[in-house]
This record gives structure tokens, C-alpha cells and sequence, in this order.
């Protein structure tokens, strides 16, 4: 079996405060195509696992291995740039949209690279938005618009892993679907090289997406043959 | 040619003490309740002013180096104490950072004027020590105020942004840059401001203090232009210096954005 892209033993996470365990030891492999969705309600540590995985928040305990090897405290930077977490509420900067994507490229990380305005429209093409949307104000985007920015901005510095914390949860219908659209567009484009992983609270989006479930509750991670009886999409509209 | 300095007997004080008292027909006119205020402010200018006019008169006349040192520390005690208390954001550790930014570029710049430029000797001499050191104190304790509480309050308002660069694959230091600016420009503003307007709008302290006591202006103007540029020295070093405590107390080594230890302050009634 090939090395895992990702691969995590017992990692944890306490409340640096009160001591309250937040992640209790959780073990995870990602392979090259695996598509995980996280499910589990609110509060329940799906957001506390992500942010440990993308090293966002300093982890208690236990080993994350990048390609088979242990994460330097100087490779942290670098290893974002490959893991890459798209939080549900973005950070956007003054400018325009292309403003912001040229931004990571001001980065050390990516001083090697320049903006490539030749890969990034056809990703607004296959949203449907053509490349007069680089010219719009970032402060004038609607939410959807946002997350659409933020996650092509990601998308265009080619990570391996996603790690997607619930993009589209403010979405409506149409926005969620371009969000989706893209991440498949991306997975399909390097199928050897690329995972996901998922939170998301709606059984149909977990289904459409993924091909591994996870279950978290109580801050304890534990995968599923398939989504849950109760948490399966209601049959659409059909006549029986 | 020296002018001479003219000594200002109890009457005088008390006449201009009485104009306080416009204050109050303003307040009462306009029912601002402000009387007993303005009383109790009034009586703590006469006794503060009359008792640190005490102190100093005994401490020029002792001239002991521990005697300055003293003086010298409590100042800057309670400078350090005051650059913490503004701002509605804090953390831990905070009234210690601003205390070591205060202190080292306050003694740093004060002990370069005194020592490099204005040559005093013996060292301790409290003439000159304690109101430089005062002066540059007060600025550098609004600089350092003014930009703990912007570095603070950037770094919660923005709290996306800087964890969106975090994410693009920025560094810890490339991801605290744009609050640090806006915090070290904040800081030192109100120096800028002042050095831009000096002896146009303004005449400084320094200087009229000077002038009042019967120096010609041109000595007068030399040392409030060697004050001006120990006071912006001091001011930028001390902002700068609490700007980078916080950043280090913020981000970890591991390029982690550690929000939670900045605390929303309680409001004050």
C-alpha cells in the first residue's frame, strides 16, 4: 500500500484554560483520493480537528506525519501551503478579487511562483462567472462570492489535501453546488495526489462528496461503514 | 542676554487658582454637574504640583545618585503601569510588557541625551535627569499605550485575515506584519503631529519653560529641538518594542495564531 498523504496517531487537544480534553486521542489516514466527510453536531470537536490537522492550533499530544515524514516546527508554513483549510468564514483583504489572489504570492512560502491569471479562469469558467469577476471589490462579494474567492485562491497554489470546514454551510443551493464543482474539478485533475477532508452538517452534500464517513461526537472521531441511518438524505420527490 | 525671571508670589497664584472659577459658572449655567469635579481637580493640581515641589527641592539639595535613582524608578513604575491600562482588549503578561517597553527605551534615549548629548556630570545630576527622563516618559508611555491597544484590538478585528495568510502558507511574522504596522504607525502619530507643528502652533513645554525662566530663545530652542528628537526616538522604540512582545506572546513558535489569550476587557462604569 502506498505511504499516506496525511497520516495522524493519536492526536489531541485540550482547552489550553480549563484543561477539557477537546480532541481525545484520534488516529486518521488520507489516501490519494479519498474524499472523508465529517459529520457529528455542534460543538462536537469537527471544527477542533480540522484546525489541528491544518497545525492551526498547537496540538497536545501525539504524531502527523506529511508524506511519511514528521512536520518540522520551520516546514509548518510549508506544510499549509500543501494541507491547505478553508475555514467557513474567509478572510478577505482590500482590492479587488484578483488582489487577493495574487496575495499568497507576496508570501515567502511562494516567492518561487507568480500569479497565473491563465489557471484561474477557466476555475471561474466551470462556476459560470467569467474573468470580469477578477476586476470586482473584494468588499463587494456576497457570501457565496467569498467562499467562491477564498477557495480559488487555495485552489490555484495546488495543495494535496482539503480541508474543507464547512464551505458551504451559509451557501444557498446554486453556491454550494460551485463550491462543490470546483473541488471535484480540483480532486479529478490529480487523482495520485489529491484528498479531501469535509465537515459539513447536510446528509445529501456528505453523500455527494464523499466516499469515507466519519462520525465525531464528544470529540471522538470514530469512521463509519457508510452515512448513518438517520443521517441519510430524504429520498427526493419521487413517486414510488 | 539673559531676561530676568520673574517670581510669582502667592497672590499671583491665587488669582489665577480663581479662574477656576469660570469653569464653574460654566458648568453651573449650563447645569453640567461638573462642580465638584472641577473642584477636586482643582485641588489636586495645587497639592500634586506643591508636593512634587517639595520633593524636587529636597532631592536637588541632597543630590545623592540613589536619592535620583529612586525618583527615577518610581516614575517610570508608574509610567509602565499607565501605557497597560488603556484599550478593550488585553492579555496576559500585558502590564509587564508595557512596563519593559517603557523602561528600556525611555532609559535607553534618556541616558544617550544626557550622557551624549547634553554631557551632564556627575551622571545623577537631578536637574537635568528627572525632568528629561519625565518628559520622554509621558510620550513614550502614550506611544506604547496607543500601540498595545491597536496591535490588541487589529489582531481580534482581524482575527480572518491573519489566520487566512496563516493558511495560504504565511509565516508567523508575515501574518502579524499588517496589525504591527497599523499598531506602530498608531503609536507613533502623536509624535509625528507634534514635531510637524512645533513652533508654528505650538510652543512646547520645554521651550516655554525656558523662555519663562529667562533663557534667550535661541538656548531655549536648542533644547527643545534636542528633547523633540528624544522624545521620537524613545516613543518609536517603546511602541515598536511592545508591538514585538505581543507578537511573541501571540504567535507560537509552531506559526500558531494564539487569539484566545487576547481578552475582551470588562467595561468600566
Amino acid at each position: 500500500m502506498s505511504v499516506a498523504i496525511l497520516s495522524v496517531t493519536n492526536i489531541e487537544r485540550r482547552d489550553p484554560v480549563s484543561g477539557a480534553v477537546l480532541l481525545h486521542p484520534t488516529s486518521l489516514q488520507l489516501q490519494a483520493g479519498e474524499h472523508a466527510v465529517v459529520m457529528g453536531p455542534s460543538g462536537s470537536g469537527k471544527s477542533v480537528l480540522m484546525r489541528s490537522l491544518a497545525l492551526l492550533d498547537p496540538i497536545d499530544g501525539g504524531e502527523m506525519r506529511f508524506l511519511g515524514e514528521p512536520v518540522a516546527t520551520d516546514d509548518v508554513p510549508a506544510y499549509r501551503c500543501r494541507v491547505a483549510y478553508i475555514a467557513q468564514q474567509p478572510g478577505l483583504f482590500a482590492g479587488t478579487v484578483e488582489d487577493n489572489l495574487r496575495l499568497p504570492f507576496t508570501l515567502r512560502a511562494h516567492r518561487q511562483r507568480r500569479f497565473d491569471r491563465g489557471a484561474v479562469v477557466p476555475m471561474l469558467e466551470a462556476t459560470g462567472r467569467s474573468a470580469s469577476f477578477l476586476g470586482k471589490a473584494a468588499r463587494d462579494l456576497s457570501g457565496g462570492e467569498a467562499e467562491l474567492l477564498n477557495l480559488l485562491r487555495v485552489l490555484q497554489l495546488d495543495p494535496s489535501i482539503l480541508l474543507l470546514d464547512e464551505p458551504t454551510s451559509a451557501l444557498d443551493a446554486a453556491a454550494s453546488a460551485m463550491v462543490e464543482a470546483l473541488v471535484s474539478r480540483w480532486a479529478r485533475r490529480k487523482p495520485a495526489e489529491a484528498a479531501a477532508l469535509w465537515v459539513t452538517h447536510d446528509p445529501a452534500q456528505a453523500r455527494r462528496v464523499g466516499n469515507r464517513f466519519f462520525r465525531m461526537d464528544g470529540g471522538r472521531l470514530e469512521e463509519r461503514a457508510g452515512l448513518p441511518a438517520a443521517a441519510r438524505v430524504k429520498a427526493p420527490e419521487v413517486a414510488p | 542676554m539673559n531676561a530676568p525671571y520673574l517670581e510669582l508670589s502667592w497672590p499671583s497664584l491665587a488669582t489665577a487658582a480663581a479662574l477656576i472659577l469660570i469653569n464653574g459658572a460654566i458648568s453651573v449655567a449650563l447645569r453640567m454637574g461638573l462642580e465638584g469635579k472641577l473642584a477636586m481637580a482643582a485641588l489636586r493640581t495645587v497639592v500634586q504640583l506643591l508636593l512634587i515641589g517639595q520633593i524636587l527641592e529636597w532631592v536637588f539639595a541632597v543630590e545623592r545618585w540613589y536619592v535620583v535613582l529612586a525618583i527615577l524608578s518610581a516614575m517610570t513604575l508608574i509610567a509602565g503601569r499607565a501605557a497597560a491600562a488603556r484599550g478593550a482588549v488585553s492579555y496576559r503578561g500585558m502590564g509587564l510588557d508595557a512596563m519593559l517597553s517603557v523602561f528600556a527605551s525611555s532609559w535607553l534615549i534618556t541616558a544617550l541625551g544626557l550622557f551624549a548629548v547634553i554631557h551632564i556630570d556627575p551622571w545623577y545630576r537631578a536637574q537635568f535627569a528627572i525632568p528629561i527622563l519625565g518628559i520622554i516618559l509621558g510620550n513614550t508611555l502614550t506611544g506604547v499605550s496607543l500601540g498595545l491597544e491597536r496591535i490588541t484590538e487589529e489582531l481580534l478585528v482581524r482575527r480572518a485575515q491573519v489566520e487566512t495568510l496563516l493558511c495560504l502558507g504565511a509565516s508567523r511574522w508575515e501574518a502579524f506584519r499588517l496589525p504591527a504596522q497599523q499598531a506602530v504607525k498608531a503609536g507613533m502619530m502623536p509624535v509625528i503631529n507634534a514635531m510637524t507643528v512645533v513652533g508654528v502652533v505650538s510652543l512646547p513645554g520645554t521651550m516655554t519653560g525656558l523662555v519663562l525662566a529667562g533663557q534667550t530663545p535661541e538656548h531655549a530652542i536648542r533644547y527643545q529641538i534636542v528633547i523633540m528628537f528624544l522624545i521620537a526616538a524613545a516613543s518609536g522604540l517603546g511602541t515598536v518594542s511592545a508591538v514585538l512582545l505581543v507578537y511573541r506572546r501571540i504567535f507560537s513558535r509552531e506559526h500558531c495564531f494564539l487569539y484566545r489569550r487576547l481578552e475582551e476587557r470588562k467595561a468600566e462604569d
